[in-house]
């Protein structure tokens, strides 16, 4: 990577510092203020952040450097250790600012709406503010740690936000099974970061991307596999992955907006973020990528079920929000980061639009959340329902007119044509695999020799891409069981509640609507290779090309699918499969729940264990608190009558009371007897003798 | 001889070019403080309250000069574990024996210091409505114990630590057994009785020692004569030494298994003396360890290291996970400083530039968060008089101002990047993971045989390809990684603890009652709050005075440990200019004398 470093991009600096400076001033005298003076602040310190990000892109795009960087200060300085607060502006990280500052605005802009009544608003504005500013901060970090400070600030931000309503002990237990489970992943993390720092010798991105894809590569690629799994498994924390994903459900216990946001957007996606930050070294081990699209398809898979005959409208989303991670995740683990990184951007966009309507619906229906108990609120709602369908449409993968159809399908085509189903042999120490795929395993493969022994690596890549196909059907259904119990037939509420049916007012529409135009258009940056002619490639295919800098395994990727040139009529085959199975889940969603409202209580009654089963989530948290929850605290018991019983009652207090006893015996030779004394004495003297002779 | 005894304390100027000898007012201010609050009335409660806060923040004030004209780069005292700067004498004490006064402040003492006068004012402020019988003798007390601290941290004469160290402990055992809770006399015994038995031990040793050193055919107490007996002691002399020190040490760190005098004390301490306790006095323990116990047996703890670091990990672990299980929120926080302090230990003990000074951040991370979370105890139990978890339970909706310097504190402990906690941490795992020196030495593993099986079976394992890293490098990785563990730990007590006082319903009528925080007591917390952050976003800030005495004291130690290549000595760059060591210059001066 040649480029010339400018190394006082100092907007870089400002977008990080306006939702800290919104922070502090709304958490310091917020409760003082006027609301409406809280909101300006709030909101207009995240849109001066997006302002600057807008120009700060804006010169990456002309500069002809791929990154540009600003050194804040220096943070640690011990020995040979030194690490800054640094940040750098590249195509990954100028996506995500863009996001979390667009989209972050939005939702301020919706809440200072959907809290309007709320006594404690200028804290949930402090809070809220605070988390722009650390994820900020992760997805600039120019280093590793910079982006570890981030990464625990938005955990310590998400903890707060869902126990915002603390005086519920459920929400407030919420947060904390949030806070910890991330943590289990911060702990391998830390952990990953170690071991790679102890054979790079740098926390900084730029100096671990140059090891890794140049000479130095030999002597990192025997940590590479076990440094990606353990970051990976950081990321299965914050991210929400098997098996680690069981706080994101009850995350939802904060307030809407939030769970947009943290729990949707921009937090959750940090883990995305990170493997693909670090995409040189991900590339590295086969076996991590392995790994990494293994969990990501089966959390796909079964976050997908669970969302299926979930009842809460929050809760379906929450799953579907898992389940399409698990998609980024699949990406990931295929090599196909750009697709991974655009399934990304589409998801916030229209997982944020989803979770803000469900708030609009939330508020309409004074609270309550079982869609069993809706039906029918087109009638009252009608933009919230259209932004609503639009995003549905988008997340089902509809084609042309719903985002969510090119970028699962860019993922979905990985999956399919993933050159690691060629891999015939563990990868040369140090040699970056995706070159030695091209000129060894490809010819290997299509002369036939290799065939026999990829079938292991076939067989799980084909796993891989049928659950990514199921999950697309699923996804499609219940996304539209959601809007059709939810908007369509008739109200189930009762007379009050749907005397109080509402619109939402204007600050919540605004942030629908413009939601539900980046849900249509989103994807139209990045079309299918086989429907980009030659000459209009630039521009349809622009998503990728923006991330050529970024991702220097892209293209490699790209020519190396596994059909090699008749690859065209495979990617036909996979749009077709891809599509069918987003309209069939739209059209058995519509059988059920509009045509045949009986059929889903006769389904099931026919499958009653598995609708039992998914019912109680598999029973993944009573699994969990058995195994670990409860072992934990009798660990700590026995520890704690160990600490009591044996080694201050017996060894401490034992040894006071051998000496005191010691002491009382010893008293007795004290008698005043001289005689007694001179026997002793002799007797000591002989003893002493023997000893010597 | 009369002569000699007559040598007056103060006569001789303390500063060699006649400046203003800061060490010595600032640790002698507070024991006159204390002297002149003797004279004062026993009902005076106010007089002594404000007189004891006057002297503590006059001695703070007085400090602050320390930390302006201390220079983070000076020459080096060559093969001296220490290069000591404000020097103030030696004066001779009692030249017979000698002893002398002897103080000086380098890199490793001088934040512990700055801590010592910054929590004391903290610390009298918060006792103005905690104690309201024998005012006069609580603040005596802790104003002796402060002259107590100081002073042990700015002896340079060994003799005169030994003097500081044990003034230390009566005020304290005092502060607990009259001041303390209900079995504060049983506290009390234990607190002192545990600290004697390592406190005599290590007298043991330091005449030991000082027998051995020789200086013009005279012995002496002096720290940096005590260091050139080093190359002289056997491997066994040094092992048997060490290990009196080492068990001294231990006990006040307190590492784990001596540490259980240590919840009982703060349990029954009053929550000044609990702050004064986990902020300064347990940091006494691992400051002796860098001071005393691994300078001068450097070979005795290359031996010893892995097994410190054993006992160090076994504590982060054990510390954290008894504390879940407690239902006191002060015996929860004391076991939280078991856990705490193993960091401590395991960075110290790694002998890498990162270890010890991740080490040494903790030292002071420790100190503000944990005393700020006893004065959020001590702020509880004021009002509800219990410090049973159960009796709590939505106080964050009566106290919200509490409850925001709380959660602070709780992050704060629990490792919150940006806040003072994860830096200390961070750098003590990151050196932990480098160190070489927590290697098992091959033939001890050997004769110890069980060792050896799991580094064995991770040679011969496919984890990860073998070639790059093998062997030993796992021990320093492993235990990087129990104590990486820690983390996971101390959200899990901290945050469910807080949890259940603060969050969730607030039906307890006596709850409901619960008034905010009150302007004194705001007044005390935001300094901790602001030091927390500070220490977090800057702890360049920190470490840069602490670096160059680290980076002395590792060559010092990789130059005498026999074990080579153990040390991890980092920095490249030295621009010091070596001088003439202080010993030469004490000897010079005695010539001139004569």
């Amino acid at each position: 990577m040649e480029q010339i470093f400018s190394n006082d991009f100092h907007y870089l600096g400002l977008i990080v510092l306006f939702p800290l400076l919104g922070a502090i001033i709304n958490g310091v005298f917020g409760s003082k203020l006027p609301k409406s003076v809280v909101d300006i602040i709030a909101s207009g310190a995240v849109l001066l952040s997006f302002f600057f990000s807008i120009l700060s892109v804006n010169i990456l795009v002309q500069s002809p450097d791929s990154v540009l960087t600003y050194t804040a200060y220096q943070w640690i300085y011990t020995g040979s250790l030194s690490l800054d607060i640094a940040f750098m502006l590249d195509p990954l990280s100028a996506m995500m600012i863009l996001i979390i500052t667009g989209v972050g605005f939005l939702i301020h802009l919706y809440s200072t709406s959907y809290m309007a009544e709320d006594p404690a608003k200028w804290k949930y504005f402090s809070y809220l503010n605070l988390f722009v500013f650390a994820m900020l901060l992760l997805v600039l970090g120019k280093n590793l740690l910079v982006t570890f400070i981030g990464w625990e600030g938005v955990g310590a931000c998400s903890y707060l936000l869902i126990g915002f309503w603390y005086t519920d002990d459920e929400k407030a237990a919420a947060g904390q099974k949030a806070f910890i489970v991330n943590r289990i992943g911060d702990f391998a993390f830390i952990v990953g970061i170690l071991l790679l720092y102890s054979e790079t010798g740098t926390f900084d991105y730029i100096q671990i991307h140059e090891m890794v894809t140049g000479s130095a590569a030999i002597a990192i690629a025997p940590v590479a596999a076990p440094a990606v799994i353990l970051i990976f498994i950081g990321c299965t924390g914050k991210s929400a992955q098997f098996p680690l994903y069981t706080w994101l459900p009850d995350a939802m216990a904060g307030p809407t907006p939030v769970s947009a946001l943290i729990h949707a957007a921009t937090m959750v996606t940090s883990g995305i973020f990170l493997l693909s930050r670090l995409n040189g070294l991900v590339s590295m081990s086969h076996e991590a990528m392995w790994i990494i699209a293994i969990v990501g398809a089966i959390t796909a898979f079964f976050a997908a079920t669970m969302a299926l005959v979930n009842n809460d409208i929050k809760g379906v989303l929450a799953y579907s929000t898992v389940s399409q991670l698990g998609y980024m995740f699949i990406g990931i683990g295929v090599g196909s980061f750009v697709g991974a990184v655009f399934h990304l951007m589409t998801h916030a966009f229209f997982k944020a639009c989803l979770f803000l309507g469900s708030g609009s619906v939330i508020h309409a229906m004074g609270g309550e959340q079982d869609i069993r108990k809706m039906g029918g609120l087109k009638k009252w709602m009608p933009v919230t329902r259209m932004t609503f369908l639009v995003a549905c449409v988008a997340i089902a993968g509809i084609p042309i007119i719903g985002a969510g159809f090119f970028s699962k399908d860019l993922i979905l085509w990985g999956a399919l044509s993933n050159v690691h189903a060629a891999q015939i042999e563990p990868v040369a120490a140090g040699g970056i695999q995706v070159q030695y795929l091209i000129s060894q395993a490809l010819p290997a493969i299509t002369s036939g020799s290799a065939l026999e022994i990829a079938t292991m690596a076939e067989v799980i890549s084909w796993v891989v891409y049928l659950l990514g196909v199921v999950t697309a059907f699923m996804t499609a259904f219940y996304m539209f069981r959601l809007y059709f119990l939810t908007f369509e037939g008739e109200c189930r509420a009762d007379e009050e509640t749907q005397a109080h049916l509402h619109e939402s007012p204007p600050a919540i529409l605004i942030a629908l609507i413009v939601l539900a135009v980046l849900s249509f258009i989103g994807g139209w940056t990045g079309w299918p290779h086989v429907w980009a002619p030659e000459g209009a490639a630039h521009y349809m295919l622009a998503f990728e090309h923006w991330f050529d800098p970024v991702f220097q395994t892209t293209q490699d990727y790209r020519i190396a699918n596994r059909f090699g040139d008749g690859y065209a009529a495979w990617e036909w085959g996979s749009i077709i499969v891809g599509s069918t199975m987003a309209f069939s889940g739209v059209g058995l969603a519509y059988l059920f729940y509009r045509k045949r409202p009986g059929l889903p209580r006769a389904v099931s009654e026919r499958l009653a264990k598995v609708h039992t089963a998914l019912l109680n989530k598999w029973w993944v948290d009573e699994i969990y608190d058995f195994l670990f929850v409860k072992r934990a605290i009798q660990a700590g018991k026995a520890s704690y009558d160990f600490d009591r019983f044996f080694l201050d009652g017996l060894l401490v207090n034992g040894a006071g009371f051998v000496t005191a006893s010691l002491g009382k015996a010893m008293r007795h030779l004290q008698s005043g007897d001289v005689q007694r004394y001179a026997t002793y004495i002799v007797l000591a003297i002989v003893l002493a003798l023997m000893a010597l002779l | 001889m009369f002569e000699m005894m007559t040598t007056p304390l103060l006569g001789a100027p303390l500063v060699a070019d006649g400046g203003i000898p800061w060490l010595t007012l600032t640790t002698f201010l507070p024991l006159l403080a204390a002297i002149a609050l003797a004279f004062v009335p026993k009902q005076q409660f106010n007089i002594h309250r404000n007189g004891a806060l006057l002297a503590s923040l006059t001695t703070f004030l007085v400090s602050i000069p320390i930390l302006f004209n201390f220079q983070a780069r000076i020459p080096v005292a060559e093969g001296q574990p220490f290069t000591f700067q404000l020097m103030e004498g030696p004066i001779e004490w009692i030249p017979s024996l000698g002893i002398t006064y002897t103080l000086g402040i380098d890199g490793i003492s001088l934040w512990l210091v700055m801590l010592t006068t910054f929590t004391l004012p903290i610390a009298i402020l918060s006792t103005f409505s905690a104690v309201n019988k024998n005012v006069k003798e609580y603040m005596i007390s802790l104003l002796i114990l402060e002259t107590g601290m100081i002073g042990a941290l700015v002896s340079v004469d060994v003799f005169l630590f030994y003097v500081f160290w044990e003034m230390m402990l009566i005020p304290m055992y005092l502060i607990i057994g009259v001041w303390g809770g209900d079995d504060r006399i049983h506290a009390a015994v234990k607190f002192f009785v545990y600290t004697m038995v390592g406190s005599l031990l290590m007298l043991v040793g330091i005449l030991y020692v000082y027998f051995k050193t020789d200086v013009n055919g005279a012995h002496s107490f002096l720290l940096t004569d005590m260091f050139a007996v080093v190359q002289g002691l056997s491997a066994q002399e040094q092992i048997i030494l060490f290990a009196g020190f080492f068990l001294a040490f231990a006990i006040k760190v307190p590492l784990f298994p001596f540490h259980t005098w240590l919840p009982l004390a703060h349990v029954q301490a009053p929550t000044a003396g609990s702050v004064i306790l986990a902020a300064v006095l347990l940091k006494m323990g691992t400051y002796g360890l860098l001071r005393y116990a691994f300078p001068l047996f450097p070979d005795a703890v290359k031996l010893f290291a892995p097994y410190i670091a054993i006992l160090a990990s076994i504590g982060i672990v054990y510390g954290a996970i008894v504390a879940m299980v407690q239902d006191d929120v002060k015996k929860l926080v004391a076991y939280s400083s078991v856990s705490h302090l193993g960091f401590c230990v395991l960075g110290l003990v790694a002998m890498t530039p990162q270890g010890i000074q991740g080490g040494m951040f903790i030292m002071l991370a420790h100190g503000i968060a944990t005393g700020g979370l006893f004065l959020c105890v001590g702020i509880l139990y004021e009002r509800r008089h219990t410090k049973k978890i159960k009796d709590y339970g939505g106080v964050a909706k009566a106290m919200p101002i509490f409850a925001t310097f709380f959660m602070i504190m709780v992050f704060a402990s629990v490792g919150l990047p940006g806040l003072n906690g994860f830096v200390g941490e961070f750098l003590a795992i990151l050196g932990t993971a480098q160190s070489k020196f927590l290697w098992f030495d091959a033939p001890l593993v050997s004769t110890i045989g069980e060792a050896s099986w799991q580094f064995q079976s991770m040679e011969n394992g496919t984890f990860p390809a073998p070639g790059q890293m093998a062997g030993p490098e796992y021990t320093a990785l492993a235990f990087a990684a129990v104590a990486a563990s820690g983390v996971i730990f101390a959200a899990g007590y901290l945050l469910w603890m807080f949890r259940r006082v603060m969050f969730g319903p607030l039906t307890n009528p006596e709850n409901q009652k619960l008034r905010d925080l009150n302007g004194r007591e705001i007044l005390y917390m935001i300094p901790l709050i602001l030091m927390a952050i500070h220490m977090g976003v800057f702890p360049k800030f920190y470490l840069s005075r602490m670096e160059p005495s680290v980076d002395q004291f590792l060559r010092y130690m990789d130059a005498n440990v026999t074990a080579k290549d153990t040390v991890r000595v980092e920095r490249i760059d030295s621009s010091y200019v070596p001088v003439k060591s202080l010993r030469h210059d004490k000897g010079e001066e005695a010539e001139a004398g004569q």
